[in-house]
């Protein structure tokens, strides 16, 4: 031990003892991470923008009248991707969107049905799927009726036949 | 002085000292060293064992590998003079880069390799499969190896929305779809409904993980730019990281596994 005599000789002050070590590595390791989880939240954060350049969510669609019996509108399928349907007693709007692999359908007036032409699924004019790989039927989304008369509708809010969604009354307007 | 430069050695110069760090190599530790003092060199061994040359052993996948990643980089790197990646743009620009570009084989290379690249990867990773070379110590290599088989398929899946025609867009729909899926932060995905404040629900195809991926809850223009800059500059740079961890520890782990 006499021959580590002279570190004695560096004082105090200049001396860090065990605990401060210990204490001072926490605190800067942990000032450390919590920098970084920081800055990793605002990279999470930064990915999700404050102003969408993107047609709302939810949109009018114009009067009910507009609509003619046991017809399909495409008037809103290229900017809100819904197709807007009125059968005898009821206007309710479906999601362009097959339940397949998410491919846009078209609507063959002359056949009477939506065709998906990446696999072929087709849906009858109420949603229902009957042909091709779509293993259900195309959703709906939500439509009421605004205070200016007018039809309003939101694609955040759907609603499937397989889960009996169907029958809500936000999914479709009586007429 | 006319002595003295009769006598002038440039492999003894202080540049070339100041550039190599060591002198001409003469017997084997000098060559030793100049691997070990090449930032280039390092990563990978000074001396190799017979056998890990042997072309019928390795088949060179892994090599091979990283020849067509360098492939890919420089094209890739080249077609980005030319491709801009907006909705107005995009196809336009991959078809100029076939019929007015200068070489205009230059995208299709690009395209070939990233082919060639998974074959590749695949390749490498069933030799080492059946040689038995992901066994103790090398099975930390082996997941690291992993992740760059994600890598490389990330890579291919972002490139192939940048063409920007039916097939890239229906594809990277389909894809990304399954981020739509995701348990809790999916819109379509289970328990998505539970993440909600009261009645305001949080997951919403304008805030989820599919939105996350790409910048909008559709594939249009933000996901094609999205797309453009995971495909040239994260996972790239990603990618290079993980395999210099790699090699090095091909290297740390005693080199290519011998024959049993």
């Amino acid at each position: 031990m006499s021959d580590n005599a002279p570190d004695k000789q560096i004082s105090d002050a200049t001396q860090v003892s065990r605990r401060g070590f210990i204490s001072w590595m926490s605190i800067g390791w942990l000032t450390f991470a919590a920098t970084m989880g920081g800055f990793a939240t605002m990279v999470g954060r930064f990915l999700f923008p404050n102003v969408l350049f993107e047609p709302s969510q939810s949109f009018k669609a114009g009067v009910p009248e507009e609509y003619q019996p046991n017809s399909v509108s495409t008037a809103f399928k290229a900017k809100q991707r819904v197709w807007i349907v009125r059968t005898d007693d009821r206007i309710f709007a479906l999601l362009a969107k097959c339940t397949h692999l998410g491919c846009t359908p078209n609507w063959l007036a002359n056949e009477n049905k939506f065709k998906c032409p990446c696999h072929g699924s087709g849906f009858r004019i109420t949603g229902i799927n009957y042909e091709g790989p779509a293993p259900r039927p195309l959703e709906r989304v939500q439509i009421s009726l605004a205070d200016d008369g007018r039809i309003q509708l939101d694609k955040a809010v759907t609603f499937r036949h397989e889960k009996g969604d169907w029958e809500h009354p936000d999914s479709y307007l009586m007429v | 002085m006319a002595k003295d430069k009769k006598n002038y050695n440039p492999f003894k110069s202080l540049i070339w000292k100041s550039i190599f760090r060591t002198a001409v190599p003469t017997e084997k530790r000098g060559r030793m060293m100049q691997v070990l003092n090449n930032v280039f060199l390092h990563l990978h061994p000074v001396a190799v064992p017979k056998h890990s040359v042997k072309v019928k052993y390795t088949w060179c996948m892994g090599g091979l590998t990283f020849f067509v990643f360098l492939v890919l980089t420089v094209t890739g790197v080249l077609l980005m003079f030319y491709y801009r990646p907006t909705v107005e743009n995009a196809y336009t620009d991959i078809i100029d880069l076939g019929e007015t570009t200068p070489l205009g084989i230059m995208r299709e290379i690009h395209r070939w390799g990233a082919h060639l690249m998974v074959i590749t990867v695949w390749l490498h990773m069933f030799r080492v499969f059946m040689t038995g070379a992901y066994k103790p110590p090398r099975e930390f290599n082996w997941a690291i190896g992993v992740i760059l088989l994600v890598l490389t398929m990330l890579l291919s899946f972002t490139g192939y929305l940048l063409p920007w025609d039916q097939l890239a867009i229906w594809a990277i729909t389909v894809g990304s779809n399954m981020a739509a899926a995701t348990p809790l932060l999916g819109r379509e995905g289970p328990g998505a409904a539970l993440v909600s404040i009261g009645d305001i629900n949080l997951v919403t195809p304008q805030s989820d993980a599919k939105f996350g991926l790409l910048g909008e809850s559709e594939v249009r223009g933000m996901a094609l730019l999205r797309f453009y800059v995971f495909h040239c500059v994260a996972f790239p740079l990603v990618a290079v990281v993980f395999m210099a961890v790699h090699f090095w520890r091909v290297r740390k782990d005693g080199g290519v596994s011998g024959p049993m």
